[in-house]
C-alpha cells in the first residue's frame, strides 16, 4: 500500500530470485492499479460529456428551432419545458452520480496512494427532518463548494490527469515493445527500455504525486472543513443537552417515586407512634422499627440511584478502579487491564466509564459471553478502551439502541466507537475519546 | 475496650461517640481527619479504630488509606471501616491488609446499635466483619457460574453469615437453629466447596472470602 519507491534489498543467496519476483510483482500491481484509475478518469470524462450534452441540448434546439422559416414554435416551446425540467432535476442528479466517481477516488486514493483524502461535502439540509424537494436539492448541490470542485477535478483529470497513473503500464509496454521490436531504431528501443525501468522503479512515487494532486482538489476546503465541524458541533450538542434532560428526568423521578416517597411514609409511621406511644407502647415501639427499617430502604435507594449518577469509587479512585469495582461485581470473570497513569477530566471520565457500563450490560444480556478482556490505555492523547468478550458475536449498531446511544454520548467529546462482531464471535469494540491527563494526586499516607 | 473514631461530620462522630460509651466502650480519641487518626493511633494505641471512608481533605478514599496506613504502622491493629456506600474492591484491599481484625460496614449499620456494637467487638477481638451488602454481591456473582449450585438454601444462609464474620452460636441465633446444626451445615459446606475445615472463626472466614472473591 504505501511501500517506497526504493528498489528490492540486495539478496544474496537462496531467496534472491524470490525477492525479485516479489519487487516485481508488487510493481505490477501497482501499474494495474495506475490503469485502473485511468479507467476512472474515463468515467468521469464521460460523465462530463454527458452533463454538456443534458445542458446544451435543449438551449441549442430552442436557439436553432425560432429562427427557421416558419419558427417552430410548439418545439421551441418543449425544448424550453424540457430545459428547465433538465436544469432543476437532471442535473443535480448528474452532478450527484459525479460524486460517486469523486468519492470513489478519494477511496482509492487513501487506499493505493498512501493519501486520505476526506469528504468534503455539506450534509443533506434535510437530513434532520423536512422533505426533500427538488429545489431543496438543487440549492444542496449547487451551493456546496465540492459540487464545483468535483466538477474542476473531473475536467483535469479527464484532460490531463490520467498521465501520471497510466505512466507506470503505458511504458512498461513501450519497454516491452522495444525489447520485442527489433525493426526500430537502437536509440529510440534504448529509450523505451530506460522509460520503463525508470517508471517502474519510481511507480509508488508516481501514484502517491497522483494522490497528492487529487487531494489538492478534492480534499475539503478549510470553509468546508468548518462548515462540517460546526454542523457536527450543533448536532452533538444536541444530543448532550437531550442526554441531560433525559437523565435529570429519570433522577427526580425515582427521587420522587423512591426516597420522597419513603420519607413521606416514615414521617406518618413516626407521627403514629407518638399518638400512641402512652396508650399502646409496645405497638408504639413496633412502628418505630417499622420506620427505621424503612430508612434504611430509603438510603439504600438513595445509594442506588447515586451509583447511577456519578459512581463514588470513579470520584474516589478513577476510571480504572471504578472499571475494576464493575468488574468485580459482575457474574462475568472480567480481566481489567490499565496503563492510566492520570486521570482523564471528570466528564470524560464519566462518559466512559457508562460507556464501559453499558457495554457490559450488552454483553451480558446478548453475547452469552463468559470472559470478557477490558484494555484502557492512553497514548497520543487518546483514551483507548477496549472491551473483547468471548461471546457469539453479531452485534449490530444499527439495531442495538444501546450501541447508538453509548456513540451519542462519546460523540460530545469527540470520541468514536469500533465494532467488530463477526458472527460466532469473538466482539471487539473500541472506543477512543481525545482527551489529556492530569497528574495523580500524590497520597499524603 | 479502647476505640479511637476518626469521622467528620459532628453529628455522626457525636452520635457513635455517645452511643458506644452507653455500651461501656471508652472512646480514647474522636478526630476528624486521616492525619490526627494516624497520630491519635500511635498515641493511644487503641483496641480498634472506626473510620470513616470519606475525609477531609480530598472527600474520596481517605478513609480507606488511612486505615491501611494505619495498620502498616501498627501491624494487626484491628480497624472498622465505615462507608455511605460498600465496594468489592476497598473490602478486598482491606482483606489483604493483614489477617483479621477487619470491619467494613454500611454507615446505616448503626442504626441497630446492638448489631453494630457486637460487629465493633468482633473486630477488635481479630475477627472480620463484612457488610451483608459485600456478602450479597460476592455471593451473587459465584451463584452464577455454579460454584454455589452445589449448595442447599439453608446452606447458602449459612455461608452468607459466616462470611460477615459471624460465629456458629451467632448464626445459629440468626437462623433460629441449633449451634449443632450450624456444625453441620458448615462442614458440608466445606466439604462440597473442598475448602480446608478449621476450629478457627476467623480462619474460616478468610478462607471463605478468599473462595467467594477468586
Amino acid at each position: 500500500m504505501s511501500e517506497g519507491p526504493e528498489g528490492p534489498r540486495r539478496p544474496e543467496g537462496l531467496g534472491a530470485l524470490a525477492e525479485y519476483a516479489d519487487w516485481a510483482r508488487g510493481r505490477l500491481v501497482v501499474a494495474g492499479r495506475g490503469l485502473a484509475l485511468f479507467g476512472l478518469a474515463l468515467a468521469g470524462l464521460v460523465q462530463l460529456i454527458v452533463l454538456l450534452g443534458l445542458l446544451s441540448v435543449p438551449p441549442i434546439l430552442v436557439a436553432t428551432s425560432l429562427p427557421h422559416d416558419p419558427p417552430r414554435r410548439t418545439l421551441a416551446l418543449i425544448a424550453a419545458v424540457l430545459g428547465i425540467v433538465v436544469w432543476f432535476t437532471l442535473v443535480p442528479l448528474a452532478l450527484l452520480w459525479m460524486r460517486s466517481v469523486t468519492r470513489l477516488t478519494r477511496r482509492l486514493s487513501s487506499r493505493w496512494c498512501a493519501v486520505p483524502i476526506a469528504e468534503p461535502y455539506l450534509p443533506r439540509p434535510w437530513a434532520h427532518g423536512g422533505k426533500a424537494g427538488p429545489r431543496r436539492r438543487l440549492a444542496w448541490v449547487m451551493t456546496d463548494q465540492a459540487t464545483w470542485r468535483d466538477l474542476l477535478w473531473v475536467t483535469m483529470n479527464g484532460l490531463l490527469g490520467w498521465i501520471l497513473p497510466l505512466l507506470p503500464a503505458g511504458l512498461l509496454v513501450l519497454g516491452v515493445v522495444g525489447v520485442i521490436a527489433p525493426y526500430a531504431p537502437l536509440d529510440v528501443r534504448l529509450l523505451a527500455i530506460t522509460g520503463a525501468v525508470l517508471a517502474t522503479w519510481g511507480s509508488p512515487w508516481l501514484m502517491r504525486g497522483y494522490g497528492v494532486l487529487a487531494r489538492s482538489v478534492l480534499a475539503p476546503t478549510r470553509r468546508a472543513e468548518l462548515v462540517l465541524r460546526v454542523e457536527q458541533l450543533a448536532q452533538t450538542r444536541t444530543e448532550a443537552i437531550d442526554t441531560g434532560a433525559a437523565e435529570i428526568r429519570r433522577i427526580e423521578r425515582d427521587l420522587h417515586d423512591g426516597a420522597q416517597a419513603r420519607l413521606v411514609a416514615m414521617g406518618m409511621t413516626l407521627d403514629a407512634a407518638g399518638q400512641i406511644i402512652d396508650t399502646n407502647p409496645d405497638a408504639a415501639r413496633a412502628l418505630l422499627l417499622e420506620a427505621r427499617d424503612a430508612s434504611v430502604r430509603a438510603l439504600a435507594e438513595l445509594r442506588d440511584l447515586v451509583r447511577g449518577i456519578h459512581p463514588p469509587v470513579l470520584a474516589d479512585r478513577g476510571l480504572a478502579d471504578a472499571i475494576k469495582a464493575l468488574a468485580l461485581d459482575s457474574p462475568m470473570r472480567i480481566h481489567v487491564a490499565s496503563d492510566l497513569y492520570g486521570r482523564p477530566s471528570a466528564p470524560v471520565e464519566s462518559a466512559a466509564f457508562f460507556a464501559v457500563s453499558e457495554l457490559l450490560a450488552n454483553v451480558s444480556k446478548h453475547a452469552e459471553a463468559r470472559q470478557t478482556w477490558i484494555d484502557i490505555r492512553h497514548t497520543d492523547d487518546m483514551l483507548r478502551i477496549g472491551v473483547t468478550d468471548n461471546g457469539h458475536g453479531g452485534a449490530d449498531p444499527a439495531r442495538g439502541s444501546g450501541l447508538r446511544g453509548i456513540e451519542r454520548r462519546l460523540a460530545a467529546f469527540d470520541g468514536v466507537l469500533a465494532i467488530s462482531s463477526p458472527l460466532g464471535g469473538p466482539t471487539s469494540v473500541t472506543m477512543e475519546i481525545p482527551c489529556e491527563l492530569s497528574l495523580p494526586k500524590t497520597s499524603s499516607y | 475496650m479502647r476505640v479511637v473514631i476518626a469521622e467528620d461530620l459532628f453529628l455522626l462522630r457525636d452520635g457513635l461517640t455517645r452511643m458506644l460509651e452507653a455500651y461501656g466502650l471508652e472512646i480514647a480519641a474522636a478526630v476528624d481527619n486521616g492525619t490526627d487518626l494516624l497520630a491519635a493511633v500511635a498515641a493511644e494505641k487503641p483496641d480498634v479504630a472506626i473510620v470513616d471512608v470519606r475525609l477531609p481533605p480530598t472527600f474520596t478514599d481517605e478513609g480507606i488509606r488511612a486505615a491501611l496506613a494505619a495498620r502498616r504502622e501498627v501491624p494487626g491493629l484491628p480497624v472498622l471501616v465505615l462507608s455511605q456506600y460498600v465496594e468489592q474492591l476497598y473490602a478486598r484491599e482491606l482483606l489483604a491488609s493483614g489477617t483479621g481484625g477487619i470491619g467494613y460496614l454500611l454507615k446505616d449499620r448503626v442504626f441497630d446499635s446492638a448489631q453494630f456494637v457486637d460487629a465493633v467487638r468482633r473486630v477488635a477481638d481479630g475477627g472480620t466483619a463484612m457488610d451483608p451488602e459485600v456478602i450479597a454481591r460476592l455471593l451473587a456473582r459465584n451463584t452464577g457460574d455454579g460454584s454455589l449450585a452445589a449448595l442447599s438454601r439453608r446452606e447458602r444462609d449459612v455461608i452468607a453469615l459466616m462470611a460477615e464474620g459471624r460465629s456458629n452460636a451467632a448464626i445459629a441465633q440468626r437462623l433460629v437453629i441449633t449451634e449443632r446444626a450450624v456444625a453441620k451445615h458448615t462442614a458440608s459446606i466445606f466439604l462440597k466447596l473442598d475448602l480446608q475445615p478449621s476450629d478457627d472463626d476467623n480462619r474460616r472466614v478468610l478462607a471463605v472470602l478468599a473462595y467467594l472473591g477468586g
